[in-house]
């Protein structure tokens, strides 16, 4: 009798061991921090996240701030940190402000990664782009052009005149003009919705009367391109002024289906969030290192390369955007 | 005005001597006629049309706004209310698309409704000074406008066909949205001209102690005035979504500055008892031009947006000016 209690205690204590072993031995914890909860984008974004950790075997935690604050997300990194995760992948609400606290997690052996909007080489180990700001700027203009057979006006309606990546994106489509093909295309002004629905809107009209031969309207902002379907919509243009950019599915299905914008973009956040995710895992079970020219399989994602990013730090690229149009929009507009 | 119709035009002054808004027609009339010589479609018919499109939402908010200001009040949750509404009845639209368009305007004022009534009680009965009170609440209905929808947006192709053509749709040249409007401003001016209730609000305002010594009962017409502020911004609310075709979460952020300017412009006095209903109305067409002309005139957005200040700024001076005038060459003209 006693012999038999004794196994099975010791049985149990064997099977304990075998589970917190398998638990410290490859069963991570990723934590992904997003700019705002709420926010359909960035729900997609934890989706990819809890596949990329249900094919590794880890486990994901999402958290955000209410609002797109800084503060926010120190405090949640902090708390992160107290908590012992092994990873945080962050899309920073400032390019600076999450340094120390990133650096702080670091020090505590915590895996620090940054993606779709970076922060400073100093707090990360590596970024993950959702695509080139080039391509995206270049991929653009190649798109209106086509539409609009290389020919007309064009006007560009951004979101705030300090917006990081629209400015950039915007540099890289005025640089894409210059090639000789869009000899007869003029990009005649650019002008500021702020991602305000009434101003972007009012914007769009405005851009109708100021300029009555405009051929087509590029605007790289969810809020922007989905007030200038609408607009365009309103004021009887469509086919006669195109419009392509950057948009959600989900808010720009009507104005495709319509025939206002033939075709956009926008990176698959699914992906993203995948790609990012499966990136951390990886890192943690030690299968790459995270060496500039390091190759790597990166699940369902395919081959990716670790390259060297522009503001001198390192990260992967997720790839060229998506393009969504008539043929594709259906089957996408319930997902984001 | 010269010399040659001197005289009449002294007393065409007499008979406006209570006109106090001349100053803003003056402005109007002089600002369209500038912006008429840069871009000559700014004067076109369609172009009208669309400026008073834009302004029937704001010239709606600004009634509900002069009502709680004229207590010597402000209604700072205008702006969440406005969202709340429209996502609250954008989401019911995604559930039962049956509900008639004309339904949907009963309902967003009934939903306003209640959350002025909260609102008004918070101030009436809670005795909170207005600022604070309705700052309180302007989180509290943003906070519920992200609860209740999750953080998703409602987007145009989720909105019956018949809810966004309310929007787009014309009757005698009109838009619905601009008829919703008169009909709005019909019974206001009745309300606040020619009923004791409406009298009973400007005698509040002008002084409490006296209203409430001859037996008006002050705190209610205060909850009365919280509660039409919110039936309006909620058919405002609901106005919106129809218009941009999409209900955000982060809808109409800021926008009661704009509110409380179009007021101001039209004469509404910040510490209570003066208020017009033709007032306003101006107020918030020139608001209106301002949003719409700015766009068409080929100028560099950051000097619209230092523009935008100047103008309103020279409007409220040519404004006083003219009204001093008016008041100076009335009191000449007094028989002693």
């Amino acid at each position: 009798m006693l012999q038999k209690i004794l196994i099975v205690i010791l049985s149990c204590f064997l099977l304990i061991g075998m589970f917190s072993m398998s638990a410290y031995a490859d069963e991570y914890v990723i934590a992904l921090v997003v700019k705002n909860v709420g926010n359909p984008f960035f729900d997609a974004v934890a989706r990819g996240g809890q596949d990329a950790c249900d094919d590794l075997g880890h486990t994901l935690i999402f958290q955000g701030p209410p609002t797109p604050t800084v503060e926010g997300q120190i405090e949640i990194i902090e708390n992160l940190i107290a908590q012992r995760v092994d990873a945080i992948c962050v899309s920073a609400n400032d390019y600076d402000a999450l340094v120390p606290v990133m650096q702080r997690a670091m020090d505590a052996g915590i895996l620090a990664i940054s993606f779709d909007s970076g922060i400073h080489p100093d707090g990360r180990l590596l970024h993950i782009n959702q695509a080139d700001f080039e391509l995206i700027g270049r991929l653009q203009v190649q798109a209106i052009a086509e539409m609009i057979d290389f020919e007309g006006e064009i006007a560009v309606l951004s979101a705030g005149a300090t917006m990081t990546n629209q400015n950039i994106w915007i540099e890289w489509m005025q640089e894409e003009l210059k090639e000789p093909e869009y000899e007869n295309m003029e990009l005649v002004t650019i002008v500021y919705g702020d991602d305000l629905r009434d101003k972007s809107y009012n914007e769009a009209m405005g851009l109708f009367k100021s300029y009555p031969d405009l051929r087509g309207i590029i605007s790289p902002t969810t809020v922007g391109i989905g007030a200038t379907g609408k607009a365009i919509t309103d004021a009887g243009l469509i086919g006669q002024v195109q419009l392509t950019g950057l948009g959600l599915p989900s808010e720009m299905a009507e104005w495709i289906q319509n025939g206002a914008c033939q075709a956009m973009f926008l990176w698959n956040p699914v992906d993203l969030g995948y790609l990012t995710t499966y990136v951390a895992g990886l890192l943690l079970d030690g299968e790459i290192s995270g060496a500039v020219g390091e190759e790597f399989a990166a699940g369902r994602m395919g081959e990716k390369v670790v390259t060297e990013a522009e503001d001198g730090g390192i990260e992967v690229l997720l790839g060229p955007p998506f393009r969504f149009d008539a043929s594709n929009i259906d089957e996408w507009k319930d997902v984001y | 005005m010269n010399d040659s119709n001197h005289v009449s035009s002294v007393d065409f002054l007499k008979n406006l001597r209570g006109f106090r808004e001349l100053g803003l027609v003056v402005f109007i009339v002089s600002i369209s006629l500038l912006i008429g010589a840069r871009n000559p479609r700014f004067l076109t018919w369609g172009n009208l049309h669309d400026m008073l499109l834009d302004t029937s939402i704001l010239s709606i908010l600004a009634i509900g706004m002069m009502l709680v200001l004229v207590t010597g009040g402000i209604d700072l949750s205008a702006e969440s209310g406005i969202a709340l509404t429209g996502m609250i009845v954008g989401l019911t639209l995604i559930r039962y698309p049956q509900i008639p368009a004309v339904l949907t305007l009963f309902m967003g004022m009934a939903l306003g409704a209640g959350f002025g009534a909260i609102t008004g009680a918070i101030v009436a009965g809670g005795r909170v000074i207005p600022i604070i009170a309705t700052l309180g609440m302007m989180y509290v209905y943003r906070g519920l406008t992200f609860i209740v929808s999750g953080g998703r947006w409602v987007n145009a192709y989720e909105m019956p066909d018949d809810f966004k053509a309310m929007a787009t749709g014309r009757l005698l040249g009109f838009s619905n949205l601009i008829l919703i409007a008169i009909v709005v401003y019909i019974v206001f001016t009745y309300f606040i001209n020619h009923t004791e209730t409406g009298r009973q609000i400007f005698a509040v305002g002008s002084n409490r102690e006296a209203a409430r010594i001859i037996g008006i009962r002050t705190n209610r017409i205060i909850w009365l005035v919280y509660t039409l502020s919110g039936a309006l911004y909620g058919l405002a609310g609901v106005m919106w979504i129809a218009r941009y075709a999409s209900a955000q979460s982060d809808s109409a952020s800021g926008y009661v500055f704009t509110i409380v300017a179009a007021c101001v412009l039209g004469g509404v006095a910040i510490t209570g008892g003066v208020g017009s209903i033709s007032g306003i109305l101006l107020g918030s067409i020139t608001i209106g031009i301002i949003n719409n002309a700015l766009p068409m005139i080929r100028v560099s957005p950051f000097w619209r947006t230092a523009l935008t200040g100047a103008i309103i700024l020279i409007a409220v001076i040519v404004n006083i000016a003219i009204t001093r005038n008016i008041e100076r060459k009335a009191l000449l003209q007094r028989k002693i």
